[in-house]
């Protein structure tokens, strides 16, 4: 793991966010304000733009200030809530680790913090449908040697949990002010959870 | 997307600094990060009250610092919460030797954020969540109800009792008490367009209506045919009656307010539908507002808040305020 990496992966989250904004746009509206996505969209900008100057820093430093920087850019749920996450990954670099086992170890530090933070489970229609599925699927497969297989699962993890925030009825959130009338739909903050996350695996997968 | 808009990234920039230099003996902003100040620092010791929440719901919150409301608000884009950020700096610019009283609608993006900017501070700090909204029921199981018109009515009366030099636990006490006696609902005839979106974010045909409709055009609870003025208004006034339980001749303030796109004389009309009603029940309207102060940009429409009054609440409305969007006494 290092900063070309790391800024790989984001500009291939921006990527899949940005061909699916109208979209998540949609998603939002229906159940929620509508602000997501041009927070998600503001957040990556501001954070691609980081990408000389961190380039060459330990993966411990770039988290943090990848935290740091969505933190007092973005605002709004999201921007607390991958704000802690970039922050709970920076705890737990190792540079003695595998990055399958880095990557694991960091993504549950930072769903455990989101989880915190966000007083909030799997179970309540929110991106946390998508990241603890994630998250646990790394640490059952941190030993794996097959990074493509591993890359697989957790692409085909993300998108069940995602598809489940369709039925649930929303306990957290401003979709949870509608009680009934936002079940059927998918939850935008775990469709963009889930494209990021497929936009990682991505990079991991041969086909 | 018809708006008076130059580059729609500088929307919120542009208008915090006509803002500032429009009222310029009263407050001043600063800019990134972003936040709103009285001109004067108090120069007695006092609790600073900080409010802050997504921009669009003007005059709330910045229009509402100054003597014997806010010391600070912090605006967030349009119907985003602030960042941490804007929190610390606020905090440590309004910091009056009695500690931090951050007013929080409940939403929740803007509780994580002061949260999170409540954890940079080193100030002493105590949290009022506002959740007037009884259109969403309550329960363990919800985020709960909404934070909307209600919230200038907590901003107003907790700001009187700071000035007062009372201490930060006695104005969170009378700010949660506040909270308590308010209940507020809203229906909207039409929608609003977030400037960055281009497009509303919700339709509504002709001839309907979104009943207890949030502050940010999100959905209410239901969709409906219009009805007239005096039969929407005992839906919404019976509900939050329901929900206050008034005694019989209780006194209570009784807030018409307008999101943004529906005229005051339409705003006057409702006032007088609600407190015909209220005589009725035997609730005596002792105090009234009517008027823009919570506002979804230009979306058509209105709320009405009630708020149970005693004499604290009364003493603590009735005194004097100056600041950009209410004014009295001063």
């Amino acid at each position: 793991m290092n900063g070309a990496k790391i800024f790989d992966s984001i500009k291939n989250i921006e990527i899949i966010i940005h061909d699916h904004k109208e979209e998540i746009e949609k998603l939002d509206q229906e159940i929620g304000d509508g602000d997501h996505i041009f927070n998600i969209l503001r957040g990556l900008e501001e954070i691609l733009k980081l990408k000389d100057i961190l380039i060459e820093e330990s993966p411990e430093f770039i988290f943090k200030q990848l935290g740091m920087k969505i933190m007092t850019t973005v605002g709004g749920s999201s921007g607390a809530l991958f704000a802690t996450l970039l922050l709970g990954m920076s705890k737990k670099y190792d540079p003695a680790h595998s990055d399958l086992n880095n990557i694991s170890q960091m993504f549950n530090e930072g769903v455990q913090s989101m989880k915190i933070r966000g007083k909030a489970d799997i179970g309540e229609k929110t991106m946390l449908d998508v990241l603890i599925p994630v998250s646990k699927s790394l640490i059952d497969n941190s030993n794996e040697t097959n990074i493509s297989k591993v890359a697989e699962k957790i692409s085909f993890v993300a998108k069940q949990g995602m598809l489940s925030t369709k039925d649930i009825i929303a306990t957290k959130g401003r979709a949870s002010f509608l009680g009934d009338r936002a079940k059927g739909h998918i939850d935008p903050g775990a469709r963009s959870s889930q494209l990021a996350i497929e936009a990682i695996a991505n990079q991991f997968i041969i086909s | 997307m018809k708006k008076f808009v130059n580059k729609v990234d500088e929307i919120l920039s542009e208008s915090l600094t006509g803002f500032g230099n429009a009222h310029s003996d009263i407050i001043k902003v600063n800019l990134s990060p972003d936040y709103i100040s009285r001109k004067l620092k108090p120069t007695n010791d006092k609790v600073s009250l900080i409010s802050g929440g997504g921009s669009g719901h003007e005059p709330l919150h910045g229009g509402f610092v100054g003597h014997g409301m806010l010391d600070a608000a912090c605006p967030g884009q349009v119907f985003s919460a602030p960042t941490p950020d804007q929190m610390e700096a606020a905090s440590n610019e309004v910091f009056n030797g009695k500690g931090i009283l951050f007013i929080v609608k409940n939403y929740s993006g803007d509780i994580m954020n002061f949260e999170m900017g409540a954890d940079m501070i080193s100030h002493d700090n105590k949290t009022i969540i506002v959740n007037d909204d009884v259109a969403v029921e309550d329960s363990t199981f919800t985020t709960g109800r909404r934070g909307v018109a209600g919230t200038m009515i907590v901003e107003k009366t907790v700001g009187s009792l700071a000035e007062t030099g009372a201490s930060l636990g006695e104005c969170k006490v009378f700010g949660d008490h506040v909270n308590n006696m308010t209940g507020s609902m809203g229906v909207a005839f039409s929608s609003c367009t977030v400037p960055a979106a281009g497009k509303p974010t919700f339709e509504l045909s002709g001839d309907e209506m979104e009943f207890g409709v949030g502050i940010h055009g999100e959905p209410g609870r239901k969709r409906e045919k219009i009805k007239s003025a005096n039969e929407l208004t005992k839906e919404i006034i019976d509900t939050i009656l329901e929900d206050l339980k008034p005694e019989k001749n209780q006194e209570v303030l009784l807030h018409v307010n307008g999101f943004g796109g529906t005229p005051l004389m339409e705003l006057y009309l409702l006032f007088n539908s609600a407190q015909k009603l209220l005589e009725n029940c035997n609730i005596k309207v002792s105090r009234s507002i009517v008027g823009n102060y919570t506002t979804s940009l230009e979306m058509a429409g209105g709320s009405f808040t009630i708020t149970k009054l005693d004499q604290n609440i009364t003493t603590h409305w009735d005194s004097k305020v100056h600041t950009s969007a209410l004014r009295w006494k001063m």
